[in-house]
């Protein structure tokens, strides 16, 4: 019981570890960068390892974090040697790295625990029996140690660098010409991710580190127009998917780093059809109001246009309206409600006739085109 | 505010020999340029002419092979918070989670250096700002919901909370209606009148006397620098856009 909940502090403070600097990311359109650092990492990972041939060396972290940061490095070149688009260029080393780093553990350290099924989806289901113990006082599992420092780490630097990062995140030339170094920034920015990416990797694996830092800024970003909610909700959309992804991965006895990666993917499945500012469905019913709104005050132009000629009895029914226009009958059945409901207009069989308010709108929307 | 010693006031903007290659092309070839203090001007040229890369260079946002800048006779570094600056409009992402009176106050960072929070009192710069460019109703709107002139005017009012002695815009004209061109040219003309120095990437060759008092033509080389009058010569037209020039 008490391991589980160790399980949920990890998986929470992971996700808020790794929700902050993704907005960043996200907002820099360089979200790939944490797919390419949380793999790379792993070479650093296995060379460090073999230098000090523990599993619980603190190198292992700084290898890792170096190895990180080298892929940034190596990727940046590679970008400006103008050759290759940015996509292409982050996709290029990190697969490069992590292969050797698999090859070196298939082919040296087939008797470690260091297997590639963990490095891609960690084990956080063991997590809380890697103790962090100080002279046999047993302070709790390491990973929390470990990502509680993380989380720090990012949430001061978020806070003190806040107005920097946002400056050089949108307008990277006046940043510049003001003195912030966007390449500074972006590189502090770079450790960062690579320094969670290292210690969460152990905990959670390289697959959910990446839907962690990229998805619920995704989702945010899709939910509100504004930076500082923006990281508040991603660390609340984090928290959110490593909470119901765990009980869901007990549940149905899955993995629980494949859950909670999962649920990530459905919060932002939800904000990308239902978000009311710019979900996929509001967008669609936006778009259908403004077809029948816009129709109406055609219909509404078409009736004053005949008002009063011979032919207005054949020309002014819902019947007409069908073949010469072009729509369909549910459609002209939407558009004479938006004009009965507006008031503009009064239905006599299939007679259609203006109110005096209908005219006024016929005649304004001639005017104004 | 008053940034240097004496003699070296009347030039507010020096270039010397600069030189810029792209690979193995150059794109900027050995530029001479003196910009007095108190003049509006505008750099002129075809595309590909190098405008947007001379600004960058001057403000040191990207290195040339060669030759020097200076800013009121000493190095850039030394003189950026006299520096104003509005990149194109294009250049950034429109669709970033902020609103218009928080991308005006970002023009008051350089003066708040590293750390230090935008206070009220930067606030409140900002807001008279987007009022002086006319958009005071907007300063809680979206970016991403401004049209093209209004985010021209926010780049603007950015610039003007800057409060710079030297001002380098980038094309400020591009996607704007003609409201918001006037309301542009008179701010770049109260800013003159106020002793500062304008200098502004500019394309449309038929405004020109109107709006500005010096030109800078040029294409990759320099053609002529001065009031407009003495350089839109037949000539000179020639020598930028060969037989491309439509108005003389």
């Amino acid at each position: 019981m008490i391991d589980q909940l160790f399980v949920l502090a990890i998986a929470c403070v992971v996700a808020i570890a790794c929700a902050l600097p993704g907005v960043f990311l996200v907002l820099r359109q360089v979200a790939l960068m944490s797919d390419a650092i949380s793999h790379a990492i792993l070479l650093g990972i296995v060379i460090v390892f073999f230098i000090v041939k523990d599993l619980h060396s603190p190198f292992l972290i700084v290898g890792a974090a170096l190895t990180g940061i080298l892929t940034v490095v190596l990727t940046e070149l590679v970008i400006q040697s103008g050759r290759l688009k940015k996509d292409a260029a982050i996709g290029l080393i990190f697969p490069f790295f992590f292969s050797i780093g698999v090859i070196l553990i298939t082919q040296f350290a087939g008797s470690v625990h260091l297997d590639s099924d963990a490095v891609l989806l960690g084990e956080i289901a063991f997590a809380p029996f890697n103790r962090f113990l100080i002279m046999g006082l047993d302070l709790g599992p390491i990973s929390l140690w470990v990502m509680g420092a993380v989380l720090v780490l990012n949430v001061t630097f978020i806070t003190l660098f806040y107005k920097e990062l946002k400056l050089s995140t949108f307008d990277s030339a006046l940043a510049a010409s003001m003195g912030f170094s966007p390449v500074v920034l972006h590189y502090a920015l770079m450790s960062l991710v690579s320094i969670t990416a290292v210690g969460a990797f152990d905990a959670v694996g390289s697959i959910l580190v990446v839907a962690l830092m990229i998805t619920p800024p995704a989702t945010a970003y899709l939910l509100t127009r504004q930076l500082k909610r923006m990281l508040l909700l991603s660390a609340l959309i984090g928290i959110l998917s490593a909470v119901m992804g765990f009980f869901f991965a007990v549940a149905i006895d899955a993995s629980i780093a494949g859950a909670m990666a999962t649920v990530t993917g459905v919060f932002f499945l939800l904000a990308f059809c239902f978000s009311p500012d710019q979900g996929v469905l509001q967008k669609y019913l936006r778009l259908k109001a403004q077809r029948v709104s816009f129709s109406a005050t055609m219909l509404l132009v078409q009736l004053l246009d005949h008002e009063g000629t011979d032919t207005e009895r054949e020309e002014n029914t819902v019947s007409n309206m069908i073949d010469h226009m072009g729509w369909t009958e549910p459609f002209v059945k939407q558009v004479v409600r938006h004009g009965l409901h507006q008031k503009a207009i009064i239905r006599k069989g299939d007679g259609l006739f203006l109110t005096d308010l209908g005219r006024e709108l016929a005649r304004s929307a001639m005017t104004h085109t | 505010m008053t940034p240097i010693e004496s003699d070296s006031q009347d030039i507010a903007v020096s270039v010397k020999d600069l030189t810029m290659a792209y690979r193995e092309k150059p794109v900027l070839w050995d530029i001479d340029m003196e910009v007095p203090r108190g003049v509006l001007m505008a750099i002129v040229g075809p595309n590909g002419a190098g405008k947007t890369t001379l600004i960058k260079a001057i403000l040191g946002l990207l290195k040339p092979a060669a030759g020097k800048v200076e800013i009121f006779g000493k190095p850039f570094e030394s003189q950026r918070y006299y520096v104003g600056y509005v990149p194109q409009c294009g250049s950034v992402d429109w669709d970033f989670p902020t609103n218009a009176l928080d991308v005006v106050t970002m023009g008051r960072y350089g003066h708040l250096g590293w750390f230090k929070r935008p206070s009220k009192m930067d606030r409140d710069l900002a807001l008279d700002a987007l009022d002086r460019v006319g958009m005071a109703d907007f300063a809680d709107r979206q970016i991403s919901q401004l049209s093209g002139g209004q985010q021209q005017r926010v780049f603007l009012a950015r610039a003007l909370v800057q409060d710079a002695m030297i001002y380098f815009m980038d094309e400020p004209f591009v996607g704007v209606d003609a409201v918001t061109e006037k309301t542009i040219v008179g701010i770049l003309k109260t800013l003159r009148d106020q002793g500062k120095t304008v200098i502004v990437v500019h394309h449309d060759l038929q405004t020109l006397s109107e709006y500005f008092d010096w030109a800078f033509l040029m294409n990759v080389r320099q053609i002529a620098l001065g009031p407009v009058s003495e350089v839109i010569t037949q000539e000179n037209l020639k020598a930028a856009y060969g037989g491309r020039s439509a108005i003389f």
